[in-house]
């Protein structure tokens, strides 16, 4: 509603917000064209934009696109379902949490990508390892998330419901449930864009298409126009990704009283 | 029919905070009880809700012992305590079940009139004020139709002006089932408009000191002469029971005979 009601505001935001880029992106393109700067390293916004767009006109674009959005799905779905099923059990059950939860956490301070070279041993360079990588980067957060969100429901939320003498399923339904959600989701956002950061990583490592073999291919080949395209790709992809699991899960926390209701 | 029958409960930290309670309720009356703070109000209204258990001593709704929370039970807490992610009526139905769709809307909806709200029901609770949330609350804890009702200082946080709009509300809602009520209260006058019984309460160990009778008729006007000396004789039996009892005693023995 905001958004719709500041439609002014907000359409000066956004444009303040685009004046920077635009502006740096029209002054290259000026300083290639007229011969100021050659461009060979940092191709302006034409050459890139024509490379993206060969790109999607040959049909290639659209399965890297696939491949690297079917690796992050797969990934976060994975990284996701264990998180959350880990983090239900730690904050239920206190026996699974004091043998589990010290372990998980030590794990957590692992970077990530120190698995790489282990996975590679372990599972070859194909899917597996790259999935895996992705699930392990998307895991924390969800875990942390839904423990931490299941560890503070408030007591006296859960005394309403031993009044109404909920049966356990009830109770997990209709108070335990959409008490964790806000912050679950939370946990899933920032899950989401550790999965797009880990998924770059993952097909870097080797993979024969995707946005992350573009990537390779463009440095191998000296070609930053197909960098940058790719990059670009990459951005529009998570953020689009982003975008869609806000607007899906919207309707689940409208009921939150917060600051943001808009992205 | 509420009966609590030599009731005491000390914590698992030692806290003794209750000892010894006795008190019954008949069907429909509306009972008050008054004291300082600490003195176990609050933990005699949880072991009558079956929140919690007492530690000797037992509590009975109509003959059935309770050991936890009673279908026939209600509960208003100190806070609304709504749940956030339910609109005001999903607040009000939330004990509701198995009387199918069309009753249980009804009753929500009479209940929600009742407390003035039926405009509000498609509301989020965090849209209301305190004193909204807190007539969302005595709704749904009316709408089951509870035996018994029980109340813990209720309309503390609001203002003397919401509170005494509260008050008529309560009774409106009382005299359409006519359900037992024990209201915990800091407030004398609202102890005496609304209770048939005032029950004055003490710390340390928590039990009950003195009971104050209010026969005044329904609707009572504040400003009336009795309804002052029954205000001014729950007032004497609040300080009798803030005096130490050692203070009234006569002096110990040894203490008489004086050893200067
Ligand atoms: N869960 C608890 N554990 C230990 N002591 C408690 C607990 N709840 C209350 N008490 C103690 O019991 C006494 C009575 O408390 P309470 O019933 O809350 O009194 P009131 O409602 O009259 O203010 C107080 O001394 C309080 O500190
Ligand atoms: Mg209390």
């Amino acid at each position: 509603m905001p958004v719709l009601r500041q439609g002014g505001r907000f359409g000066l935001g956004v444009g303040l917000a685009l004046a920077l880029p635009i502006a740096l992106a029209v002054g290259w393109e000026i300083a290639v064209d007229t011969g100021a700067a050659s461009g060979r390293l940092l191709p302006p916004p034409s050459r890139i934009g024509a490379t993206l767009f060969e790109l999607a006109a040959s049909g290639d674009l659209l399965s890297h696109v696939e491949a690297t959005l079917i690796r992050a799905g797969l990934g976060f779905l994975g990284g996701a379902a264990a998180g959350i099923l880990m983090g239900t059990a730690v904050a239920m059950l206190p026996l699974v949490r004091r043998i589990c939860d010290p372990s998980l956490q030590a794990l957590r301070a692992v970077p990530s990508l120190a698995w790489v070279p282990l996975f590679i041993l372990w599972f070859g360079i194909l899917e597996t390892p790259k999935i895996l990588l992705i699930a392990v980067g998307v895991f924390f957060p969800v875990y942390v998330g839904v423990s931490g969100a299941i560890g503070s429901v408030d007591r006296k939320l859960v005394e309403v419901g031993r009044i109404y003498r909920l049966s356990r399923l009830a109770m997990a339904r209709r108070i335990l449930l959409p008490a964790v959600l806000p912050a679950t989701l939370v946990g899933l956002r920032t899950g989401l864009g550790l999965g797009f950061l880990f998924v770059v990583a993952a097909e870097l490592m080797g993979a024969s298409e995707g946005l992350g073999y573009l990537l390779v291919d463009g440095q191998q080949l000296g070609k930053p126009d197909q960098i940058l395209a790719a990059i670009i790709a990459f951005a529009l992809a998570g953020k689009l990704a982003d975008t869609l699991f806000v607007v899906l899960t919207r309707p689940l926390t409208r009921w939150q009283d917060t600051v943001r209701e808009s992205l | 029919m509420l009966i609590v029958d030599s009731l005491s409960k000390t914590y698992a930290d030692g806290t003794q905070a209750l000892s010894n309670i006795g008190l019954s309720a008949a069907p429909g009356e509306i009972v008050a009880l008054i004291g300082g703070s600490g003195c176990g109000k609050t933990t005699l209204l949880r072991l009558i809700a079956g929140l919690d258990r007492g530690s000797a001593g037992a509590v009975a709704v109509d003959g059935e012992t309770i050991l936890e929370p009673h279908p026939r039970v209600g509960v208003v807490f100190q806070e609304p305590r709504l749940l956030p992610w339910l609109t005001v009526a999903d607040n009000v139905g939330f004990g509701l079940g198995g009387l199918g769709r069309s009753e249980n809307r009804a009753r929500v909806t009479e209940a929600l009139e009742r407390v003035g709200l039926a405009e509000h029901g498609r509301r989020w609770p965090r849209e209301l004020s305190g004193g909204q949330q807190q007539r969302v609350a005595i709704a749904r804890a009316f709408v089951p139709r509870p035996r018994v009702l029980l109340l813990d200082e209720p309309f503390s946080a609001l203002d003397a002006f919401t509170r005494r709009g509260l008050h008529e509300q309560l009774l409106d809602l009382w005299a359409a089932s006519k359900p037992t009520i024990l209201i915990v209260t800091h407030d004398v006058g609202e102890a005496v408009t609304l209770a048939d019984r005032v029950v004055v309460m003490r710390p340390k160990p928590g039990r009950l000191e003195e009971t104050v009778a209010i026969d005044l008729p329904r609707p009572r006007d504040p400003v009336s002469a009795r309804y002052e000396e029954a205000v001014r004789r729950v007032m004497a039996a609040l300080d009798r029971s803030l005096h130490p009892p050692i203070a009234r005693r006569d002096p110990a023995p040894e203490m008489r005979a004086g050893w200067w």
